[in-house]
């Protein structure tokens, strides 16, 4: 029996369950904030073109906007400056395979849960190795701060100085791709860097990292409590939109059922 | 003495609500011109420019020299009341609904004999002072008030139906995070209005102003994001039958020209200027059209709150001052699909406001507060457009001057200090 | 400006051939309906074949969108002296006056003067929201009371200024439903007492119901030509003694208490060459009372002001002291449109022809009708009247001139 065929039997009998790790696309999620002056981020926006009516009698079709960073979304490394001249650095031109990887996930949720401004540190991630054992190479590395269960003020969390969530240091960065080489870098929050990431050395250190170095993002996940620390397969595969910095998209995770 | 006006009890739910019907519409196109004046509450005759015979009713040449050369005027709004009828019989259905009518002649200063409704606080023989104002028919017609103010004198029957104040009324602010919207609130409950609705987008932004102003006892909150037809759809079936007054504080403002505005802030400011006001209109005034005469508490005014930049564009603001225009536009033709249900539609010009996005410009700007209160008074009086400010009042007397002239002027205040 | 001195009478015309085409409250026929069966009765009446009528002139607002012109073609018309008078209450007056000069000077042999209405369920309403621009733009807006509106505010400063009682106005409208009684098509058939005139429902204050007239339809003729032709024909007619005609007079008053037969009213006399105390019968224009009141003073029955006095002075039945609007006048007949403006002169033919409908008035010699027409915004902008005189005084005014 061949991988795909036992991967198959395996999702029909329950051994291996599929997880919706998305956001629904909704005109009131929230979007990322940045100062008035600045180019904001479009929200998801929806208009009926026609809906079993005048318009179109026997069917029912919506024309939608938003950005490519709303909602559950994929970025790709152009989306930074540090990533604009990489070889491969849209979601057009991204190897296919990137897609579609392993995945394993850090639970801080109780450490975010005490500090919404908690922040990931190598020695957060090294200790989670001791316990879990070294990431493989080219594996996603998904952050869970429980921070998708959050009502929409709680999640974007603004105050006066700015957002407060959880992200990570350029330590923790640096540990998770040069050493343990993962293709990219999730969280359930709204950006890959933390709240208040602008204030940290270097600036963003999420974005400026991993797409200077050809990683990806995934933000605004959902779900992760239900996957294993070890073990998921990530399909992620962002919309193939021509020079596109990043996607809404539907993720999901193959996980498989514990014996 | 007029008796003041009870809180409307809650709907009958047995009871049909009352159909809205018009007083006559025909005018002369020259009668138009008095309705256009009457509809921002100026009380103009024509005088001949060659004699100064003041002509009434509006006429195409003077009845004393034959001159064509007749020019609308502000005239001293007194007169004397000569003769007073309280009409218990009439030929239209509107005022059959309303009967007794009273109606009387009145003898202007300006030596014409006019007809015009009367308030009850006046009686033959007295000294009137005279308003133009727009009836529900949307036209001009003259009232004859007393001199003095007198006690509940604006819950006379016959004035609320030309004013659309907000006395017992239930007002819709679009977007309370507007600080014109936060300026309304007190300013509205002081004319009486019975619950404020205030808008909100976005509620996951906090914002210590909006919570202060939802913190009132008469403010209820409404989830409304005019750049979300979703949004507007659900807030209008949850509280559109009860808006009286719809005043529509969304806007959305940016500095730029037409050369170097990015696209994606013009197409905001469209957005929510102009997409926004539609979106509005196609949830809110259908159900608003259909209240025009739901008793003491109908639906009664359709508010925009527009930049003067919308009659002309300002460069500095280029993008802005065309979602404006389009807006206006829009405004326009709402205003004609009222036409008939009662519901007025007022315009409020105003220059640009102390607020961030006009920060470079220099004084004077007008404030919040100064719209407010604008835009209160124009409900109170029952007008269709007014003006809040100095910038605007000096736009807006220019373009009625000369708009070619304007277009050409406003190219040079390209610079901002 | 000095008149260019005495005018031309009227000799050698008379009018004759008075026609009524019996009044109905409401009507679903045309206009032209009730104009063709008007002149089918002058034809009638007289004798005379439709070819040798070659003068024609009407007065309707519910003709629209035809004219006099239109119903040249209706109703195979070739006439060859055409005339359309848009004057509602002095249309009668004033074709009369218009149809007699024409047939003086040879330019027609046989005038039918006509005004007809009908009066369709919508047709009032209609005429009031179209009469005209001053009303659609000036008073039509306000309370849309229609004539309603501006008589009360007429009549209310009438009062004022005069202190005329609603016990005068109410006399004249009792006594004229005593004369109505007598006519079969009349729209008020019971007899009027003054208390329940005075205590009638308000219609516009100080205006109640028995102050105004009830729309109906209806129409009303008479024939103009030469005195021989009348006598070859064997028709009774009457002489003009004199008219007058006047337009916006008195355009500066504050508010309407006199009409503009306070110009004219010395010419009227004098050219008529009688007195008013002279006069038989008087037959005014009645939409309201205070308009018949006004009339009375105007033309100089009694002082200005001095009108209640006048009128109680008086017992204005047809067997009266005054016989006054003979045939119930418009308040207790109805008001058929222009026709209304006709029912006071045709009336008046028949007095002084001894044809009454209803009552006759004894010894009818001369007789005055009065006109008064078109609230054009808040006031009537046109007036006319005419002295009449039957067979037998214009003889004796004749041998008196010579």
């Amino acid at each position: 029996m061949g991988a795909l065929s036992a991967l198959a039997a395996a999702m029909a009998d329950g051994t291996v369950r599929t997880v919706d790790l998305t956001f629904t696309l909704d005109p009131d999620f929230p979007v990322l904030v940045l100062p008035q002056e600045l180019g904001q981020c479009e929200p998801f926006r929806v208009e009926e073109v026609s809906r079993y009516d005048a318009r179109g009698p026997g069917w029912y079709w919506q024309n939608f906007t938003c950005n490519e960073h709303t909602g559950t979304h994929f970025d790709a490394p152009i989306h930074w400056i540090s990533g604009r001249d990489l070889p491969n650095n849209s979601v057009d031109t991204i190897p296919v395979e990137r897609f579609v990887a392993p995945a394993v996930v850090a639970d801080f949720s109780a450490e975010c849960a005490a500090d919404e401004d908690f922040v990931l540190t190598a020695a957060h991630v090294k200790a989670w190795e001791n316990t879990h054992g070294k990431i493989v190479a080219g594996s996603w590395f998904l952050f869970r701060t429980d921070w998708s269960k959050r009502d929409p003020a709680a999640y974007i969390n603004l105050r006066e100085d700015g957002a407060h969530s959880p992200g990570p240091d350029a330590g923790a960065l640096e540990y998770l791709i040069h050493e343990a080489g993962i293709v990219g870098f999730g969280v359930e929050t709204i950006g890959t860097d933390a709240g208040q990431g602008e204030h940290f050395d270097p600036p963003h250190p999420a974005h400026l990292l991993l797409h200077g170095n050809n990683r990806y993002g995934l933000q605004c996940l959902r779900n992760l409590d239900q996957l294993p620390p070890v073990g998921a397969m990530l399909i992620c595969a962002p919309l193939k939109i021509k020079q596109g910095s990043g996607s809404p998209l539907r993720v999901l995770a193959l996980v498989e059922e514990q014996a | 003495m007029t008796a003041p006006l009870a809180r409307p009890p809650r709907k009958n739910p047995q009871r049909r609500s009352r159909v809205a019907t018009i007083p006559p519409r025909p005018r002369s196109r020259v009668a138009l011109a008095f309705s256009a004046r009457a509809a921002r509450g100026e009380f103009q005759l024509q005088v001949c420019a060659d004699c100064g015979a003041v002509a009434y009713p509006p006429r195409d040449a003077c009845a004393r020299c034959w001159s064509v050369d007749l020019r609308w005027q502000p005239m001293e709004p007194a007169g004397e009341l000569l003769a007073l009828s309280v009409l218990d019989s009439s030929t239209n259905v509107y005022f059959r609904q309303r009967m007794p009518w009273r109606v009387g002649t009145v003898r202007l200063a300006a030596d014409v004999s006019v007809l015009a409704h009367v308030h009850s606080d006046v009686a033959e023989g007295d000294k009137v002072r005279m308003i133009a104002r727009t009836d529900k028919a949307g036209q001009g017609v003259l009232m004859a008030l007393p001199v003095e103010e007198t006690p509940h004198m604006d819950d006379d029957p016959q004035l609320r139906e030309l004013t659309c104040s907000p006395r017992h009324r239930r007002v819709l602010l679009t977007d309370i995070r507007s600080s014109v919207a936060q300026a309304l609130i007190p300013m509205l409950k002081e004319s009486g209005a019975a619950i404020i609705f205030a808008g909100l987008a976005e509620p996951w932004k906090q914002n210590d102003a909006v919570t202060v102003a939802v913190a009132d006892e008469c403010v209820q909150l409404a989830e409304l994001n005019v750049t979300d037809t979703g949004s507007v759809r659900e807030c209008a079936a949850s509280i559109g039958h009860k808006v009286d007054i719809l005043i529509n504080t969304a806007s959305h403002v940016r500095p730029g020209g037409a050369l170097d505005q990015p696209l994606v802030e013009a197409r905001r400011e469209m957005e929510t200027n102009y997409f926004g006001l539609l979106r509005l209109l196609q949830y809110f005034a259908p159900v608003m059209r259909s209240r025009g005469a739901d008793g003491a508490n109908s639906a009664t005014c359709w508010t925009n709150l527009l930049s003067v930049y919308a009659r002309s564009s300002w460069p500095a603001y280029a993008t802005s001052s065309a979602s404006q225009a389009a807006a206006l536009s829009l405004a326009q033709a709402a205003r004609a699909e009222f036409v008939g249900s009662g519901v007025k539609v007022m315009n409020v010009f105003h220059g640009p406001l102390e607020d961030p996005w006009y920060e470079p410009v220099s004084p004077p700007l007008v404030t919040p507060a100064k719209l407010a209160s604008v835009t209160v008074k124009g409900l109170c009086e029952g007008l269709e457009e007014a003006v809040a400010g100095d910038i605007a009042t000096d736009v807006v007397n220019r373009w009625r001057e000369d708009p070619g002239v304007l277009e050409f002027e406003l190219q040079h205040e390209r610079e901002v200090d | 400006m000095s008149r260019g001195g005495a005018r031309q009478p009227y000799d050698g015309v008379v009018a004759a051939v008075p026609v009524t085409v019996p009044y109905e409250r409401y009507s679903h026929q045309s206009a032209h309906w009730w104009v063709g069966r008007a002149m089918k009765a002058l034809a009638q009446a007289s004798g005379l074949k439709p070819d040798e009528i070659d003068g024609f002139c009407v007065s309707s607002f519910s003709l629209l969108p035809d004219t006099a012109v239109g119903l040249t073609q209706h109703l195979g018309l070739c006439p060859r002296w055409l005339d359309h008078i848009p004057m509602g209450g002095a249309s009668g007056v004033v074709a009369l006056r218009r149809a007699t000069r024409a047939v003086q000077a040879g330019d027609a042999e046989v005038v039918a003067c006509v005004a007809g209405d009908t009066n369709q369920i919508s047709s009032f309403k209609n005429m009031l929201t179209s009469f005209s621009r001053f009303s659609q733009d000036a008073s039509f807006p306000y309370g849309s009371g229609g004539p309603n509106a501006n008589f009360a505010l007429m009549t209310k400063a009438f009062m004022n200024r005069y202190g005329t009682s609603r016990e005068a106005f109410g006399q004249v409208c009792v006594d004229q439903r005593d004369s109505a009684l007598a006519i079969p098509f009349a729209m008020m058939k019971k007899p009027l007492t003054l208390e329940q005139y005075l205590n009638a429902r308000i219609i516009a204050d100080p205006l109640r119901l028995f102050d105004c007239v009830m729309p109906c339809a209806g129409a009303e003729g008479f024939l103009v030509m030469r005195e021989e032709t009348a006598r070859a024909l064997k028709l009774p007619a009457v002489q003009v003694l004199s008219t007058i005609e006047r337009h916006n007079a008195f355009s500066a008053d504050p508010i309407q208490l006199r009409g503009g037969w306070e110009m004219d009213r010395d010419e009227l006399w004098s050219q008529a060459g009688v007195s008013p105390d002279a006069v038989d019968l008087l037959q005014t224009y009645d939409d309201y009372p205070v308009i018949c009141a006004m009339q009375m003073e105007d033309l100089g029955f009694c002082e200005k002001g001095g009108v209640d006095e006048f009128i109680r002075g008086h017992t204005m039945t047809c067997d009266g002291s005054f016989p006054h609007n003979t045939s119930g006048g418009q308040l207790s007949t109805g008001q058929a449109g222009a026709a209304g403006g006709y029912i006071g002169l045709v009336e008046a033919l028949r007095q002084l022809t001894g044809q009454a409908l209803g009552k006759q008035v004894p010894d009818a010699r001369v007789a005055v009708v009065s006109g008064f027409g078109m609230i054009n915004f808040d006031r009537g902008v046109c007036t006319a009247a005419a002295v009449l005189a039957g067979p037998g005084k214009a003889a004796g005014v004749e041998a008196a001139a010579a």
